[in-house]
């Protein structure tokens, strides 16, 4: 009598770009750089100067004048956007079981969150600290100076 | 000899034991069967199975080979956790309670206690369990202790899916390799006498692999052999990411 062999395995085929592993990656880079850039964010609204008593529009179009604060901004976004979509995903992909559904969703996210991503650069860097209409009071002190001018 | 001591008695107490009971001959849907039965403090939960089983209701069906914590066939879900039958004595249990016994989860029930193995095996095979080494020694392969303490941890798996069955990833995607099967891998990979190490992270860092683990650590919990089966994990993750051991 003659032993059936089990046929051995036949390898699990490798997909050619595997986003899991950067995902994952993502989520441990971004978390921290977050950690420091929410913060830091925080600090300087709320406790440096005035205090909570200074945020205004003129606050936030002053911030959004200098560069520095634009990339920050931008930088903040585009990491927390991602990096909750990521999250959001895992969620569905926990709580989804139809395949189709689960595609839809995950669609649907990406492309919230990547209208949110587009809007929000384009706020910032397109933003106009001195609108020529509004009430030179509520603007930030530099406007004058480019009025006058 | 007069004087010899009586052995004491040993204390027994009434428990009772909810089970879940699934017969796909007679219904398709499964549901608790309550039981009460006179136990000592020296019994395990798998004694009480025995103890219906043979006394009461002989169309109960559960699995175990050695009943010593050996053998991994009796995983079970006890008061909600996965644990080995033969491992769990019913006085650690809340005995002034029912005790729930069923099935382990995220695999498909046959009936009873007894679930398809056969994916959680399959998970095991895709990792090519088994040492490749192309050299051919004299004598037996040589490693220090110091390269042999490097995986001692996950060579006491004994397979018997406590770990893969309490993974909340697992219990919706089926398709997940699964704690135990990252911790045969990890077996081979960390082992210096081993020469597909890289193959071996090749297939776990798959869509499905190790980056589905989401570190809620209740593999380790469930574990009987008490596996770190979490760190052998992140230690599979963090050698994919070095592209070696």
């Amino acid at each position: 009598m003659s032993v059936q062999i089990e046929i051995p395995n036949s390898p699990r085929k490798q997909r050619v770009t595997n986003w899991e592993k950067y995902g994952w990656l993502y989520m441990r880079i971004s978390g921290p750089l977050l950690i420091v850039l929410i913060f830091t964010h925080v600090f300087v609204n709320l406790f440096t100067g005035e205090g909570i008593k200074q945020i205004d529009f003129a606050f936030v179009a002053g911030k959004w004048a200098d560069p520095f604060w634009q990339w920050w901004d931008v930088a903040m976004l585009w990491l927390a956007l991602i990096h909750g979509t990521l999250g959001m995903r895992t969620v569905i992909n926990d709580y989804t079981e139809k395949p189709k559904l689960r595609t839809a969703l995950v669609g649907t996210l990406w492309s919230v969150s990547g209208a949110l991503i587009l809007l929000g650069t384009l706020v910032v860097f397109t933003f106009d600290p001195c609108p020529p209409t509004s009430n030179p009071d509520l603007l930030p002190s530099f406007c004058e100076a480019i009025a006058s001018s | 000899m007069s004087d010899v001591k009586e052995i004491a008695e040993i204390p027994s107490f009434t428990v009772k034991l909810s089970i879940r009971r699934f017969d796909p001959e007679k219904s398709e849907e499964a549901s608790w069967q309550e039981y009460e039965v006179e136990m000592h403090a020296t019994d395990r939960v798998l004694d009480a199975l025995h103890k219906i089983k043979w006394e009461q209701d002989g169309s109960l069906t559960f699995r175990r080979s050695c009943a010593h914590g050996v053998c991994g066939s009796d995983a079970v879900r006890i008061n909600g956790r996965n644990r080995l039958a033969c491992k769990t004595l019913i006085k650690d249990l809340d005995i002034n309670s029912t005790i729930t016994v069923e099935p382990i989860k995220g695999l498909p029930v046959e009936k009873d206690l007894i679930v398809d193995m056969n994916p959680f095996y399959q998970a095991y095979k895709d990792i090519n369990p088994f040492l490749v080494a192309n050299d051919k020694p004299e004598k037996e392969r040589l490693q220090s202790p110091e390269d042999r303490a490097r995986y001692d941890d996950t060579t006491k798996c004994i397979l018997c899916a406590a770990c893969t069955t309490s993974c909340p990833v697992f219990w919706t995607d089926g398709q997940y390799f699964g704690p135990a099967a990252i911790v045969n891998a990890h077996r081979f990979i960390f082992d210096s006498r081993d020469e597909e190490a890289d193959v071996r992270l090749d297939i776990l860092n798959d869509k499905e692999g190790v980056w589905r683990c989401r570190t809620t650590f209740n593999c380790t919990e469930a574990c009987p052999r008490g596996i770190e089966v979490t760190k052998a994990i992140a230690e599979v993750k963090q050698a994919i990411l070095r592209g070696r051991p």
